[in-house]
């Protein structure tokens, strides 16, 4: 089910601001990869161009290719929200619908796209999503209970579960654990581990530790001065890029690859937000 | 006359002193006493109207507790007992009129209640008797029939200029026209649906369908309004939780952002109809009055509460009394059911809200 990106050329613009350029990277099938750099760099720009999320913002579009699984993006006729269906996405600020109950939030992806369903079948699909969120135990006794009655941990949690409840192969997470507290990220971080088996996942963090845990691969974003354009610095296995520190810095996959700052500046200056 | 010489270690004479000296807690009621004692006694000695009195102890207790509290408390303190009296003051000055208004009405609209009059219409009737109930049910045709105008259109109005239009030309030009309609005067908009009709119809035309035509061109701006602001404050992060599950856009505005504003476009459409419910004027030129029961809004008079407690007044007859204890008692059935409708909103209103507890 889980398929891998290829990313080729990517150019990013808010209208006639460029926000990201020449991004290239291949995020593998069943991996882990980690976004990381400093704030205001791209990497929510890239992340959310991976399944047609930027262009909901007036003004944003995109040049270059996204390959999913071989099939282009952004090729004429393809249906965004086709392409939103077979990709998930899960937010920095926890937003369950407000309206609904904890049941109901996890169904919403089917419920919303109008598939008739009975009874028995969404109870099957709300229960395995919120087991493989880890919340089921939690929750199982109180499931019409409004969903932002939870925690923030568990609030993030439910909206993994009505991420996978629509069964996409892959799933792009932006920050997700920068609105927790560590007990609630470690649990997010236990169950980015379980959900590798069976998704692609790329998430985007601040946390670089959190990278180094989670991760098998990881692409490190900078950009040289505000009002520049954010560019891929280096693409690399996470356990390259933050075990090899001494050593020179790999070659930078990105293309303009001369001007790059020194791989550790970029990485402390990162950290220390 | 030896007094100890007291030396404190500079430290505890460099901190500031944490208690300051205060006014008594009743010092409010006792400069209220005063000022109200002191005008009492000026307006009697120069034979004011009462009115001047209040005047004058308002002013005089706005004096005279800040000036106090200035020479025993400080400046900050002051300020703060002028500002209380002010806006204590100034809600009272506001709540005046509406209480006085209910209190009033209650009292001249009450002894007309009862059950003839809310069952029986003014057909026939001359001098005591007969009742309001044509007037009721013109009022309800009327007005449900501009809501059902209404209400559509604005809703849509306002879901085109929130999540469609992107600030474009069009909807700044929207925008200017609704905010252009919500200062239109209600004659004018009496005018106009007469003038349609009139094209439509020919001259002469009176119908209850040009009073609800003229009371949407009033309300569409207002639920215009109420519902663009309700649809502005729902969360963008709502809506890109929607794309995200792959949900079309039309139905993430449908199944996500109308539920999670509805209480507050609920409320905005029942206080538009509460505006509305009690205009006069448009329905006077295109509505008409008349004495009997109308259930057709399509054809003929229909009488409506306010055009009716307006006739009552102005064409008194031969029976002023009755006519007049009918204009008070149609009165107080206009304000129960805005106020009613109200109720209805609020708890409409909290059923729809987005729930936040355990």
């Amino acid at each position: 089910m889980a398929k891998s990106i290829d990313v080729s050329d990517l150019d990013i613009y808010y209208g006639d601001f460029k926000a990201v350029e020449g991004v290239n990277m291949t995020v593998k099938a069943r991996s882990v990869t980690a976004f990381i750099g400093p704030s205001g760099c791209g990497k929510s720009t890239v992340l959310r161009s991976l399944n047609r999320m930027h262009e909901v913002i007036p003004g944003a579009r995109v040049e270059g290719k996204v390959l999913v699984g071989g099939q282009s993006l952004y090729d004429e006729g393809v249906d965004p929200v086709a392409v939103r269906r077979q990709i998930g996405m899960v937010f920095q600020r926890l937003n369950p619908f407000p309206t609904m109950s904890i049941y109901e939030n996890v169904i919403a992806g089917n419920r919303l796209n109008n598939k008739r369903m009975k009874k028995s079948e969404a109870d099957t699909i709300v229960e395995r999503s919120l087991r493989g969120a880890n919340l089921w135990e939690e929750v199982k006794d109180r499931l019409n209970k409004p969903g932002m009655g939870l925690s923030g941990g568990q609030q993030q949690r439910l909206c993994i579960a009505r991420a996978i409840a629509v069964e996409p192969q892959i799933l792009l997470m932006d920050e997700p654990c920068s609105a927790l507290d560590p007990i609630s990220t470690s649990a997010i971080e236990d169950l980015i581990h379980e959900l590798k088996s069976d998704y692609t996942i790329v998430i985007v963090t601040h946390n670089m530790q959190q990278a180094a845990r989670v991760s098998d691969d990881t692409a490190f974003f900078n950009l040289k001065a505000t009002g520049q354009p954010g560019r891929l610095v280096e693409f690399n296995s996470t356990r390259q890029m933050f075990a090899n520190r001494t050593r020179r810095p790999p070659r930078p996959t990105s293309r303009a690859g001369s001007a790059e700052p020194p791989l550790g500046q970029g990485v402390t200056s990162a950290s220390s937000r | 006359m030896t007094t100890p010489i007291i030396t404190r270690p500079p430290t505890e004479r460099a901190a500031l002193p944490l208690t300051t000296p205060q006014l008594p807690a009743l010092a409010p009621l006792l400069a209220a006493l005063m000022a109200g004692g002191l005008a009492l006694l000026a307006g009697l000695l120069l034979a004011w109207p009462w009115v001047a009195m209040v005047v004058l102890g308002w002013w005089l207790y706005l004096v005279v507790l800040p000036t106090w509290s200035l020479l025993l408390e400080g400046r900050r303190k002051a300020v703060d007992r002028l500002m209380t009296g002010l806006v204590w003051s100034t809600f009272a000055l506001a709540m005046l009129p509406l209480v006085s208004l209910i209190w009033q009405v209650l009292v001249r609209g009450l002894p007309a209640l009862n059950g003839q009059f809310l069952t029986y219409s003014m057909r026939n009737v001359i001098g005591e008797g007969g009742g309001i109930y044509h007037a009721i049910i013109g009022t309800t045709l009327i007005t449900g029939l501009a809501t059902l105008i209404s209400v559509p259109v604005g809703i849509l109005c306002a879901i085109y200029l929130v999540e469609y239009s992107a600030g474009g030309r069009i909807a700044r030009a929207v925008t200017f026209l609704v905010d252009v309609m919500t200062g239109i005067p209600s004659i004018v908009a009496g005018l106009f649906a007469y003038a349609l009709f009139v094209l439509i119809l020919g001259p002469g035309v009176r119908m209850g369908f040009g009073g609800a035509v003229a009371l949407s061109v009033l309300m569409i701006p207002i639920v215009v309004r109420a519902t663009e602001e309700m649809l502005k404050l729902v969360p963008d992060e709502l809506r890109e939780a929607s794309y995200a599950l792959g949900v079309p856009k039309w139905r993430t505005i449908v199944k996500v952002v109308l539920p999670t504003a509805l209480s507050g476009i609920v409320t905005g459409v029942t206080l538009a109809i509460a505006r509305v419910a009690g205009e006069t004027a448009p329905l006077l030129i295109i509505a008409g009055a008349t004495t009997s029961v109308n259930w057709n809004p399509f054809a003929e008079r229909m009488a409506t509460l306010p055009v009716f407690i307006f006739s009552s007044i102005t064409e008194q007859g031969r029976y002023p009394e009755a006519q007049t204890e009918r204009a008070w008692g149609a009165a107080l059935v206009l304000i129960i059911i805005v106020m009613s409708l109200n109720l209805i909103a609020r708890v409409v209103g909290r059923v729809f809200a987005p729930k936040t507890g355990r």
